[in-house]
């Protein structure tokens, strides 16, 4: 399946697949950052997913990078946490550095989202192991070069990895030591993007 | 006012519409010496709640741009990270938008005083940058 592309409909499928599995992970993810953050992470990423699908719906963009942008700055414009800049970044980020290509392969696909994961690591200050969202990329994207259900597994596995880690970043940090014992919630949403990934690809 | 650019612009950025607007007041009353720069502030979300609205930000920064620039200060969390990644990825806000690195209260008085005198943006952000040198002990 080396060959194979991905064009402008393959990502609008995926960030409707994404909005899809954080409209249903969306307890979990409050639940999770209810433990160590503000407990808003789920209703504010189901609030900006579900408006990043609205305007791809309304306004289909022509390829790949343009939808990856639009859902970049609508993530920014509607999330109203931590998580929309962050987010946001990361698809904007990917999506400019595919430029203006219709089709996309595999392996493009993973350049462009480590340009975002490294705009991430920038924007925030983190490196992976302060126990971010970045725990769970920095692997997947690495993992995705070798396939879309590896870069799944290596998203899970990393966002599995955040519970004995003691946060750095953000308002967990300020728990210290009572940070560790809990599944950043980050890492665990940025699991369900590559998670759907996975699932359009396999359409 | 000559015909050239205005005065340097202020957004406060907070993550609370009550802490951005207490900030704006205290900063205008200590900074009124007659002729104040543009200065806007908001908070939270668009809903009331606490957070950060890009919407607001860049709505505030076109209000404030009289063409010699826009100092940004930001208080915590979204607040921050909003305004970086704003300026880091996209064209919303206004060319010479700069994020000051400045305590936000003490800084919010410093870049108003200067602004108002009419320093430039890098006079104002100096002057803002330089309230962390204010030890407290």
């Amino acid at each position: 399946m080396t060959g194979t592309t991905y064009g402008a409909a393959f990502a609008v499928r995926w960030m409707g697949t994404v909005a899809a599995a954080v409209a249903r992970e969306a307890d979990r993810l409050t639940e999770l950052d209810s433990a160590i953050g503000d407990a808003d992470h789920g209703a504010n990423l189901r609030r900006g997913f579900a408006a990043v699908s609205e305007t791809l719906a309304k306004e289909p963009p022509a390829t790949p990078g343009a939808v990856l942008v639009t859902s970049g700055r609508v993530l920014i414009s509607t999330v109203g946490g931590a998580s929309g800049p962050l987010y946001g970044t990361l698809l904007r980020r990917a999506g400019k550095s595919l430029g203006e290509t219709g089709e996309v392969t595999r392996a493009g696909l993973a350049d462009a989202l480590a340009a975002g994961v490294a705009a991430v690591g920038q924007l925030g200050g983190a490196v992976p192991g302060d126990k971010t969202m970045l725990d769970a990329l920095t692997p997947a994207v690495e993992a995705l070069r070798e396939s879309f259900a590896a870069g799944r597994a290596a998203a899970e596995a990393g966002a599995l990895a955040t519970v004995p880690l003691r946060a750095r970043k953000g308002r967990a940090s300020y728990l210290g030591e009572r940070s560790v014992g809990h599944q950043d919630p980050g890492a665990t949403s940025s699991a369900l993007l590559f998670a759907a990934l996975e699932e359009v690809a396999a359409e | 006012m000559s015909g050239g650019p205005g005065k340097v612009g202020i957004v406060l950025v907070s993550h609370s519409a009550a802490v951005a607007g207490a900030v704006a007041d205290l900063a205008r009353e200590l900074a009124d010496e007659g002729g104040l720069a543009p200065l806007a502030e908001l908070g939270g979300t668009r809903d009331g709640g606490l957070g950060t609205s890009s919407e607001l930000i860049t709505a505030a920064a076109r209000v404030v741009d009289e063409g010699a620039g826009v100092a940004l200060l930001v208080d915590l969390g979204s607040a921050v990270l909003t305004v970086k990644a704003l300026l880091a990825e996209g064209d919303e806000l206004p060319a010479g938008a700069r994020l000051v690195d400045a305590p936000f209260v003490e800084g919010a008085v410093a870049a108003l005083v200067t602004a108002s005198a009419g320093g430039d943006l890098d006079a104002v952000a100096a002057a803002a940058s330089e309230a962390y040198g204010y030890r407290k002990v």
